[in-house]
């Protein structure tokens, strides 16, 4: 499976990335080498073989349904913004995405 | 008073505690050392003014008979950790300037535990690198070179700033991550300890995110004692990380003199890999005669996955990263270059606030996971990974440790492999398996190569037995008598 032009355009769309048009060929070799060298992993039988996420076996804990006062806590609303770019009145402003 | 900096972390501690010396003292001699150190570009964003009054105040609590198990002991933090009214980066771009409202909880517990704080550790972007030239804020150079030679080398990555700044003794240790072998490549390239715990020993909240589950906290220090005080004070079960474990926290220090006799371990002969230098051929069966001498028993096993462990984790990590970081939106924190048009916004900020192999490794990630090809990547390296990682269990059923080299070369030069991103992916060669299966893995320094660079052996062991990858490294370094250093050039 080897990668064009047009799919290193699709998938940075996808990635949101914005890649000028003389990136694309370039990358598209790059992507390719790394990608022909993961081809290997089809020499191995995976049959039957489950896929695993992670080593943990473990469940997802679930949390109290009430307000955390600790660091993740609500009300802090100065904190939540305190690194934005641009905010007003504890809003995160963004260009108008609704016409 | 600059030998204060010669001191291994567990001399200060306990020099502290005696009153041989003071905190400030100590604080004070790292500040100055770091500061003559420059030309190694370690650490990102410096902290004298923390350190101080953190110093200040632990001599304040020595003077009462209290304090933590790291009381006054100057360390610095990998800028991967988000430390609370200091700007952390993960040496991107996109970040600059982001000053976290929080502390990550393993920073946290050094806090708590006493550390002192002084400064933030340079490393590759967002982890993502084996040789510390992928930060935004320039190369970490090596404070070790080859005789004879003034070539910049690489301190290996991704905690480059931390291996470098251990190894120059510019802080009695650091905090690392280690997500492919980010601690134990590094470790081995300067001479130092690099110590990755089981995957879910040490919380992963408030560390800036690659791939969530390979990435693992642990320190890096000058030995193996200092590597198991400080994984004590790291480690431990916390709620914030869903996949952090809840199990008692042993006392690693104790473990170290117990020794290796009876022990059964393993030498998988597939780590022979080819083009590796004799020397590491060579240092490899030298540990085998030291484990031998004292007392283990030598098994060879078969581990004949290990050469698909690469490919996983460069489909896996990636996956993980472009999920990861789509949060690097310009609206939320870090940087962004506007647009009147949000989707062309996201766009042109991600483009100028990630680096080459950021964007690299995101592309790579969204195509193994896009429509299409979800299955013939991405679900066939998790099947592949279930392998790897029930062949290094059935293994490990066998034998306490498994005996490696910690990477396949010694330190390169900068800008010799970077153009290749396959040649630099195979640093992490013999590391990566200890991601893909959580288990804990160390690097030990046990000799030099021919042109005086340092090589590591790595330990691996059973999940949650750090114990006894303690035992066997200090093993190692009993045997190995590893006192070389690197000529300090920089100050």
């Amino acid at each position: 499976m080897s990668i064009d032009k047009d799919t290193v355009r699709k998938v940075a769309k996808l990635a949101r990335i914005a890649l000028p048009e003389e990136r694309l060929e370039p990358m598209a070799e790059e992507l390719n080498d790394i990608l022909g060298w993961i081809e290997q992993l089809n020499e191995v039988d995976v049959d039957g073989v489950e896929a695993m996420a992670s080593t943990v076996d473990v469940s997802l804990p679930l949390r109290e349904d009430v307000l955390a006062t600790n660091e993740t806590g609500g009300g802090q609303p100065e904190a939540v913004v305190a690194n934005a770019p641009k905010t007003e009145d504890h809003f995160f402003v963004v260009p108008k995405v609704v016409e | 008073m600059s030998q204060l900096t010669d001191f291994t972390l567990a001399q200060v501690r306990d020099g502290l505690k005696a009153k041989e010396f003071s905190a400030q003292e100590v604080t004070e001699a790292y500040i100055t050392a770091i500061d003559g150190a420059d030309a190694l570009n370690t650490f990102i964003v410096k902290t004298p003014d923390i350190a101080r009054a953190q110093a200040a105040a632990s001599d304040a609590k020595i003077a009462k008979g209290e304090g933590g198990a790291l009381e006054g002991v100057p360390l610095g933090i990998k800028d991967l950790y988000c430390t609370k009214g200091t700007q952390t980066t993960a040496a991107s771009k996109i970040l600059e300037g982001f000053i976290p409202p929080y502390d990550s909880t393993v920073s946290g517990k050094l806090a708590a535990d006493g550390a002192v704080m002084l400064g933030k550790l340079n490393l590759d972007e967002f982890a993502m690198g084996s040789s510390n030239e992928t930060s935004a804020f320039g190369d970490v150079i090596s404070p070790w070179r080859r005789e004879g030679s003034e070539t910049p080398l690489t301190p290996g990555g991704s905690s480059g700033g931390s291996s470098a700044a251990v190894a120059a003794h510019l802080c009695a240790g650091a905090t690392a991550t280690d997500t492919g072998g980010s601690i134990r490549q590094p470790a081995a390239f300067t001479g130092v300890v690099g110590m990755k715990p089981t995957y879910g020993r040490c919380s992963r909240w408030g560390i800036v995110a690659f791939a969530s589950s390979l990435d693992q906290a642990g320190p890096i220090t000058r030995d193996v004692r200092d590597a198991a005080i400080m994984l004590k004070s790291m480690a431990g079960h916390d709620a914030k990380d869903s996949t952090s474990i809840n199990r008692p926290v042993p006392d690693y220090e104790a473990a170290l003199g117990q020794g290796v006799k009876g022990m059964k371990i393993g030498v998988p002969k597939e780590y022979r890999v080819d083009g590796m230098p004799v020397e590491i051929e060579n240092l490899w069966q030298q540990g085998i005669d030291w484990a031998r001498a004292a007392g283990a028993e030598i098994v060879d096993v078969s581990l004949p996955l290990t050469k698909y462990a690469l490919p996983v984790y460069y489909i896996v990590a990636p996956a993980e990263a472009s999920s990861n970081l789509a949060r690097y939106d310009g609206v939320k924190y870090g940087m962004r270059v506007d647009d009147p048009d949000i989707h062309v916004q996201y766009a042109k900020t991600r483009a100028a606030g990630f680096g080459p192999e950021v964007q690299r490794r995101i592309l790579i990630g969204t195509y193994v996971l896009s429509a299409g090809y979800y299955d013939a990547y991405y679900l066939r390296a998790q099947k592949v990974r279930k392998k790897i990682f029930d062949e290094m269990m059935g293994v490990l059923s066998g034998v306490d440790l498994l005996l490696t080299p910690s990477s396949p070369s010694a330190a390169f030069g900068l800008g010799e492999k970077s153009d290749d991103p396959v040649a630099m992916y195979l640093n992490d060669i013999f590391t990566v398996t200890a991601n893909l299966a959580g288990l804990p893995g160390i690097s030990v320094p046990a000799g030099l190569d021919n042109q005086g660079l340092p090589l590591g052996l790595q330990l691996i062991g059973r999940p949650f037995d750090e114990e006894t990858v303690f035992r066997g490294a200090q093993m190692l370094e009993d045997a190995a008598g590893f006192t070389a250093r690197p000529t300090p050039w920089w100050a």
